[in-house]
């Protein structure tokens, strides 16, 4: 048992959990059963890959009023089945330029490797397992959200091994892009986990899931969905980046890269790349349930109902389902509402928005912390008087960048305005414009053909007049 | 050139594009357009589409289930065509070939051939003894119906004319002639009697008579008879 567990009182005392081992206890857990477990683990997330492509085809054609896949099976539900089978049996090409090593390799990578995360998410409490009492997680350490972030980061080797052995233009292009996306997003997605570490006060997954069920009133669990907001925020975008789904989807972006680094890949290499990407879906999403929504415990009245019973042993893995699907469907809605962003935006809002932003966020999370855990003194105005410290700190950053954002305004307005008009035909044939010069607007030909000058001499008759006096009219 | 009208605020600072404030556009369209937005709406704007797709998940989805449920056409629909007959069971066409003539698609094919009193296919003198409709090339305008003088060519609302094949697509007259009603005979036989060919027109013929009907007992009985001879 851990310290939390074991001592109730010493966790009630002190809010900051120093200790940062996992609160999970493995003790009980010999390698057979861990051997067992993994493989659970492995049919639950074949089983959730399975439901979400179906999934994500209804929910997405009721989006668009309409059926969506009904063809297969009860409500089409055995459409993946028969993607599977269809898959299974294209011809498998490898193009004639192709790195082969590495042409095979990297779908193993992505695929293989998208499993790996999933090893240290909880998705229940202690269960009763073949005589033996175990935690509903496979495995857990003290660094185990980095370990999350570090899969990642080599998993970007699939893509972008996929792209440069495939040994063709779009597949390269699509890999550099998505090496670019999992990298400049993952900075952001640290960034904004540095915030729960802060509040949790580890990296374990069970220490982080243990520490957000500090009850406030009425039993309700303080998950840090709610303190940490904008962290919140900042992992949601960035796990859509991360994961390369619409509207980030820029490395397989169909009108721009072909198919984007799986380009050339066809039959079951191409299904590991499917597979791979979907189980990351569900990858990150289990994180964000994890560090934000309380894991796998049971929203608020329900974990004060029945003495605690639907809180606990295998109802987890009901409540972190549920939960790890609300983030599957907002995945889905996400790709029914917005369209492919373009690339460089994409970047500017990761470098120039996400992260930045992160880093302000981060330091006054930091500082909000110190001032609770006591390190500015003793007192209950500390923590007051940090956060007003904070909110001045804010209101004269965000004066200070209108004032600049005017600025730069006023003068890209300057940079506006209308230049001379310029005649085209000015040397006797016609030139475009140079920048900063404008065209002058075309006449009509009959306007153009009429006499702008008045005959010198007098003149009878009303034919010479007339079109002096429409020029007049014309011109008043 | 020189002497071009000038655009009236030459003088005054002008946007190349201005981008035109929705508070600005309002004054300017007092009566129509679209209601103002609130605080809210305006916050809310940048997602707006997310509350678009939410509500559409909720609505009801038109598809029509083709294959399963099928809906009647419209009851002048344009199918596929019906070669009719005269209440005792003749038939209406006379092959005349206006409808082969009348056709832009060239998708009808007419032999006509001389009624004897052995074989009598339809009332009057002739009858159309072959007739193909290529469904390949038929556009159905519906010329050929207007063509048809007897009214023997008429179109049902069948609509599902597809193969995997061409040669099935070319329809024979077996397949486009009228199914038999209940007091309707299989041609060859004699027309009513004392009816002659302008009383099927009038519609002074309402069904098979007996002796109708007893000379297609008999020659049915005959071909059988033939039949088991033969084998």
């Amino acid at each position: 048992m851990s310290l939390l567990t074991a001592y109730p009182e010493i966790a009630a005392s002190v809010p900051l959990l120093t200790e940062d081992l996992p609160a999970a206890d493995f003790s009980d857990t010999p390698w057979w059963l861990s051997l067992i477990k993994s493989s659970m683990l492995f049919t639950y997330v074949m089983i959730s890959v399975v439901l979400v492509i179906w999934f994500e085809r209804r929910v997405i054609g009721q989006m668009q009023q309409r059926p969506g896949p009904n063809r297969i099976g009860p409500l089409g539900i055995l459409q993946t089945a028969a993607d599977g089978i269809k898959l299974f049996f294209k011809e498998d090409v490898t193009p004639k330029g192709a790195d082969k090593l590495m042409f095979y390799a990297a779908p193993l990578i992505v695929a293989s490797l998208a499993f790996v995360s999933f090893a240290i998410i909880p998705m229940g409490g202690d269960v009763e397992m073949f005589g033996h009492t175990t935690p509903l997680q496979l495995t857990d350490t003290p660094v185990a959200v980095l370990l999350v972030l570090a899969v990642a980061g080599v998993s970007a080797y699939g893509f972008v091994l996929a792209g440069w052995s495939s040994g063709s233009t779009y597949p390269l292009l699509g890999g550099l892009r998505s090496t670019a996306q999992v990298i400049s997003y993952e900075i952001a997605m640290g960034l904004s986990l540095v915030a729960v570490f802060l509040y949790a006060g580890s990296m374990s997954t069970s220490q982080i899931v243990e520490a957000q069920q500090q009850s406030t009133v009425l039993g309700i669990p303080l998950w840090y969905v709610v303190p940490l907001f904008f962290s919140f925020v900042v992992y949601v975008i960035t796990m859509i980046g991360e994961t390369n789904r619409l509207p980030f989807d820029l490395a397989e972006g169909e009108g721009e890269l072909g198919g984007g680094f799986h380009t050339e890949y066809s039959s079951m290499k191409f299904g590991m790349f499917f597979l791979g990407e979907y189980i990351n879906m569900f990858t990150v999403s289990a994180l964000a349930t994890t560090l934000f929504m309380g894991g796998w415990h049971a929203p608020w009245p329900l974990n004060v109902v029945f003495d605690g019973a639907l809180d606990q042993g295998w109802w987890g893995l009901l409540w972190f389902t549920l939960k790890m699907w609300s983030f599957i469907f907002f995945y889905v809605w996400v790709r029914g509402s917005l369209p492919r962003v373009r690339y460089d935006q994409f970047m500017a809002l990761g470098w120039k928005i996400l992260i930045p932003l992160s880093l302000v966020w981060v330091v006054a999370v930091m500082l909000i912390r110190s001032a609770q855990e006591g390190y500015f003194g003793d007192g209950r105005w500390v923590t007051v008087l940090t956060l007003g410290g904070i909110g001045v700190f804010v209101l004269a950053g965000i004066l200070v960048w209108d004032r600049y954002a005017q600025r730069r305004l006023a003068a890209r307005e300057e940079a506006r305005e209308v230049p001379e008009e310029i005649d085209p035909f000015a040397d006797g044939y016609p030139v475009p414009p140079m920048p900063g010069q404008r065209l002058v607007e075309p006449q009509p030909a009959v306007e153009q053909a009429r006499p702008v000058t008045v005959p010198a001499g007098p003149t009878d008759g009303d034919d010479s007049t007339s079109p002096n006096d429409d020029d007049k009219e014309r011109r008043g | 050139m020189a002497d071009h009208t000038e655009p009236e605020n030459a003088h005054e600072p002008a946007r190349r594009d201005e981008p035109a404030s929705p508070a600005r556009r309002g004054d300017v369209d007092p009566a129509g357009g679209k209601k103002e937005p609130g605080v809210l709406g305006q916050l809310f704007a940048p997602v707006a589409g997310f509350g678009v797709t939410f509500a559409t998940m909720f609505r009801k989805v038109p598809t029509q289930e083709y294959p399963e449920e099928k809906r009647p056409t419209a009851t002048r629909y344009h199918g596929r065509h019906q070669l009719n007959r005269h209440p005792d069971g003749l038939e209406k066409c006379v092959g005349c070939e206006l409808c082969a003539w009348a056709c832009p698609a060239d998708a009808i094919y007419v032999e006509g051939a001389d009624n004897t009193d052995e074989a009598r296919f339809s009332p009057g003198e002739r009858y159309g003894r072959v007739y193909q409709i290529n469904y390949l090339r038929c556009i159905f305008c519906g010329l050929c119906i207007e063509a048809c003088p007897t009214r023997a060519l008429t179109m049902t609302n069948e609509y599902e004319l597809a193969d995997s094949e061409r040669a099935p697509l070319i329809y024979e007259k077996h397949q486009l002639l009228a199914p038999l009603r209940p007091d309707m005979l299989t041609p060859p036989f004699p027309m009513a009697e004392g009816m002659e060919e302008r009383d099927y027109y009038q519609g002074k013929v309402t069904g098979s008579t007996q002796g109708q009907q007893d000379y297609v007992e008999a020659r049915d009985a005959e071909r059988e008879a033939d039949a088991e001879v033969g084998s």
